[in-house]
């Protein structure tokens, strides 16, 4: 065998292993559900879950919870199929968190009722609102 | 008044700026293939078209700078992106903060290379100039802002707000103009924001300069004399882009709070793997020059590093990243138009490399092992390897894109801990990198066998063992992984500074460039390892607070949380808040915020107090950015006051909402990196329900928790900001408020005119309590207090030492040298061959 063909080999073997762990490794995009689903059959992966937090009728945040030392808080992400979840976050509460209009969350159950955010990625409103104009305006 | 003149300028001198590069790619197409005897008249017409597009280029760029300079908050651009409140630097930043303003940086350096390039070469410029016209074509179409049917070519940046939203105060009043603009993210107003970008899109522009090269060989079927004009240039674009990519990184470490100086972002991947591609084709293209090999490897290298620039750019501005970035690019709708522009491309230089395949020279015999061409073919083949690990993941929403416009669903999502996912690779082909550049500068400069390599790389391998030992004792480096790449970079360093001393010994500075980079990359590897590997969080874990819960005792505390003027201990050192400060304009120092109170104009702010010796009471100041609040954090070590540290937040209503900076104090050896994470907010306090003290003069007692000494009471003849009138009692009371080290004094008033009462409450945002005399009771000679109480101020941060970070910036400065050694030395090669008439 030539010296080319083994290193076209090794170059092969790296490449192959590398797209089997980008597999491996990605995460995917769940809801409450299928998480709880996974988290139930032994699979401690972190995934996505894409969610709004839950408003009362006049829209304000319901069920955010500071802790005392303000280094954490819970607070309940309502996801696309309507299932309620109580989230964790071992973060201060993001300053414009109550203003996001969707919130990602990545991590895992750590048990049936609660829900470990590792990170949160927030969607906030456009900056470019009719209203907003306005308000410049006055 | 609306000027629409500026803006009508800017939109004609774009569609100038596409017709003109049009013609200059057909006039130069037509001096490409003309005749002798017709040539020059068609080489001087192809000028003037591509001068004119020069000349268009430019007042596109002025007319934008023009609106956003004269705050012509008409334009949507403007009015998006700036605001009255910016600095004249950062109305800079403005200009590319939005994506038609980066596209029109992007065209504005392609103009001056464009330029460069036609003044520089005799033989390539018409081929060479035909692409880049063809680019110019592509990049202009993105900001052209016509509608044809239902057809949007690009988006104009020179629209009047009123077409750009349908707010309802356009149907009252269509000439209206807004007072101010909604301001320049916050992130973005700092100084290396001002100079990152035009770097990094110098990078991408210089990109094309050995992509036009490589095509203009192909179609001219020179197919190995377009490395000599392209390798400086590739070089530069290396250098270009790697500068700034460092300067981003420095960036995100000075002004984002994730913690460092790289996250694995989308956004980020999309430039590194360029630039390692790039990196890679320059190792082929100087292999090539030297033993004729590597051709074909470079002529697909060249062409990747081009398409992946117009990748990265697909991704980070299609929007199909969507929630994968922190970095929001919104969606103009010029996906469908990058996607073609890449594709065309991509289409070209596949067809014309496949067509002039079999016609590429190549060496038949296989490279031995001890061949410099072996070595580098094997460096270049880890590059494109650690290239292709990075984009991969990071195309994952594209890919999720792809499948979804074919009507399947897939709902992969990139990896949870990016960080961990790519670290755990692109740790051990840094490592594999480090050591062939180490091996490889040897083979270069030397023939080799296996007795002569053994020879060379005895003595740099035992000082390399030697110095990585002490760095592993003396920094405690104790992880077998991290010790691997101490001993690799050191190894890297040690072998290619040998190399270094032999060349300036035996010959000149300028064929250093390699040997100094490779020099650089050591020690970044080593600094990452530090910085990265041994980053302490020393703010952890301070609460002492247990939980209801089990789990959520075992969760490390990643912060702090600090009251105002209460030390907390905080590893080495004990901590104390000491409250907001502003920047005022023309004092070296922060200013605290209590003492100044705004007047209501932008910027603006009259001082309570006297301040040192920099400001007077009642003194107008002028502030950099009022939004701006800078926590000053006093650090103590065996009670000595030792620094204090200021990181910052800015609150922007518009910006939706709070945005945090971090402040370092700088060792040589490490950095004391801090931010704050969350702070009180006292702007709109709800306080809590009255509370009633009565209190003889000489007392003491306690407002919330706060010891206070009631010192007695003063009739005053005049107040501040109120008017006496005859037959007035105004009364004011002296409390002494304690808390901790501080003492605070509150005198709130109570004042009788014709048996009405008025009173003058004290408010202390710090330590949240308002106090009003509320009655004073002469016969038991008691006054009355009323307390109410908010919130004591407070902030929660987070620490983190980053040691050796100084080597990681050194080393990259030190590459960059390198690099620049680099260009000049084989701009000079072309030179001197062109000037034979060989080019």
């Amino acid at each position: 065998m030539k010296k080319g063909h083994i290193i076209g080999i090794g170059i092969i073997a790296i490449a192959i292993v590398i797209i089997m762990t980008s597999i491996g490794d990605a995460s995917s995009y769940e809801t409450f559900n299928t998480a709880l689903e996974m988290k139930q059959d032994g699979n401690d992966k972190a995934i996505h879950v894409v969610g709004q937090l839950k408003k009362n009728p006049s829209g304000e945040v319901e069920g955010l919870q500071v802790r005392d030392d303000k280094t954490s808080f819970t607070f309940i992400l309502v996801d696309n199929d309507g299932t309620e979840q109580e989230v964790f976050y071992n973060e201060p509460v993001p300053a414009d968190f109550t203003r996001s209009e969707s919130v990602v969350v990545i991590g895992s159950y750590k048990n049936d009722e609660i829900f470990i955010a590792d990170k949160i990625l927030m969607k906030c409103p456009s900056k470019y609102q009719e209203t907003e104009v306005q308000a410049a305006g006055m | 008044m609306i000027n629409t003149f500026i803006g009508n300028l800017g939109h004609l001198m774009t569609i100038v700026a596409f017709v003109s590069s049009l013609v200059t790619a057909f006039a130069y197409y037509k001096y490409f293939s003309a005749n002798e005897i017709e040539k020059a008249s068609w080489q001087k017409f192809s000028r003037i078209s591509f001068y004119v597009h020069a000349v268009a280029s430019v007042l596109v760029a002025f007319s934008l700078f023009e609106i956003i300079y004269n705050h012509r908050f008409e334009y949507f651009y403007a009015y998006s992106h700036s605001s009255k409140a910016l600095p004249v630097h950062y109305m800079i930043s403005s200009f590319w903060e939005g994506q038609e303003g980066a596209f029109i940086l992007w065209i504005f350096w392609n103009v001056v290379l464009g330029l460069f390039l036609i003044h520089t070469n005799k033989k390539w410029e018409a081929p060479v100039m035909i692409v880049f016209s063809l680019v110019q074509a592509f990049l202009v179409s993105m900001i052209l802002g016509v509608v044809i049917g239902d057809l949007k070519l690009g988006s104009s940046p020179f629209i009047l707000l009123r077409d750009a939203t349908q707010a309802p105060i356009f149907e009252v009043n269509p000439d209206f103009i807004p007072e101010d603009g909604t301001g320049l993210n916050p992130l973005l107003q700092n100084i290396w924001m001002v100079i990152h970008p035009p770097t990094l899109f110098l990078g991408y522009a210089s990109t094309l300069v050995p992509f036009a090269f490589l095509i203009g060989g192909l179609v001219t079927k020179r197919y190995s004399e377009w490395i000599r004009p392209a390798l400086p240039w590739a070089i530069f674009s290396a250098m270009v882009l790697g500068m700034g990519i460092i300067m981003g990184a420095y960036w995100a470490y000075v002004t984002l709070n994730f913690g460092g100086y790289w996250n694995w972002d989308p956004v980020e991947n999309a430039v590194y793997v360029p630039w390692l591609i790039l990196v890679a084709s320059i190792h082929t293209m100087i292999t090539f020059k030297k033993s004729a090999t590597a051709l074909k490897t470079s002529i697909v290298l060249v062409i990747l590093s081009f398409i992946l620039v117009l990748y990265a750019t697909f991704l980070v501005r299609s929007g199909v990243l969507g929630d994968a970035s922190v970095h929001s690019f919104t969606d103009l709708g010029l996906s469908g138009q990058l996607l073609i522009y890449l594709l065309f491309f991509l289409f070209i230089s596949v067809f014309l490399a496949i067509r002039a395949w079999k016609h590429i020279p190549t060496s038949e015999k296989e490279a031995s092992v001890y061949s410099r061409e072996f070595w580098v073919f094997i460096g270049a083949t880890t590059l494109g390897l650690m290239g292709f690990q990075v984009i991969l993941p990071t195309s994952i929403p594209a890919w999720n894109a792809l499948v979804e416009s074919f009507g399947g669903i897939s709902n992969m999502a990139p990896p949870a801990d990016q960080v961990e996912f790519y670290t755990k690779f692109q740790l051990w082909f840094g490592v594999a990198i480090a050591l062939l550049t180490a091996v490889g500068q040897f083979f270069w400069w030397q023939k080799m066998d296996k007795k002569a390599l053994k020879d060379a790389l005895l003595t740099p391998y035992i000082i390399s063992v030697v110095i990585a030992a002490l760095v592993i004792v003396l920094a405690k480096v104790y992880d077998w992984k991290y010790m691997i790449i101490v001993v690799a970079g050191t190894f890297t360093v040690v072998a290619n500074a040998v190399i270094l001393s032999r060349i300036l010994k035996n010959s000149t500075f300028k064929l250093a460039g390699g040997s100094l980079a490779h020099i650089g990359l050591g020690m970044i590897l080593i600094g990452i390892m530090f910085s990265s590997g041994y980053s302490d969080t020393i703010s952890i874990n301070m609460s002492g607070l247990t939980y209801s819960n089990s789990w959520e005792d075992e969760l490390n505390k990643e912060h702090v949380l600090l009251w105002i003027n209460k030390p907390t201990q905080m590893k080495d050192y004990t901590v104390i808040y000491r409250g907001r400060q502003k920047k005022v304009v023309g004092i070296p120092e922060y200013v605290p915020a209590k003492i100044l109170e705004s007047t209501g104009n932008v910027n603006e702010a009259i001082a309570l107090e006297d301040y040192k010796d920099f400001i007077k009471k009642g003194d107008k100041v002028n502030l950099v950015l009022e939004e701006n609040d800078y926590f000053k954090i006093d650090y103590y070590q065996n009670e000595v006051l030792k620094f204090s540290l200021s990181p910052m937040s800015q609150f922007n209503q518009n910006m939706g909402g709070l945005i945090s900076s971090p402040d370092s104090k700088i060792y040589f050896d490490r950095d004391l990196y801090t931010y704050v994470a969350a702070m009180n907010d006292y702007e709109d306090p709800e306080w809590k329900d009255d509370q009633f003290h009565e209190v003889s003069p000489g007392e003491q007692f306690h407002i919330a928790d706060y010891v206070t000494y009631f010192d007695g009471a003063e009739v005053l003849n005049q107040i501040e900001g109120y008017t006496l009138q005859e037959g007035d009692v105004a009364v004011k009371a002296k409390l002494r408020v304690l808390d901790y080290d501080v003492e605070k004094k509150l005198e709130p008033t109570f004042i009788i005119r014709n048996n009405q009462v008025g009173k003058l409450p004290v408010v202390d945002n710090e330590l949240g309590i308002k106090v009003t005399l509320d009655n004073i009771l002469p016969e038991q000679n008691k006054f009355v207090f009323k307390v109410n109480q908010y919130q004591k101020d407070y902030v929660v941060m987070k620490a983190i030492v980053k040691p050796y970070i100084n080597v990681l910036w050194i080393g990259s400065i030190i590459m960059l040298i390198g690099f620049t050694v680099a260009i000049f030395r084989r701009f000079d090669e072309f030179k001197k061959m062109r000037d034979k008439g060989m080019e």
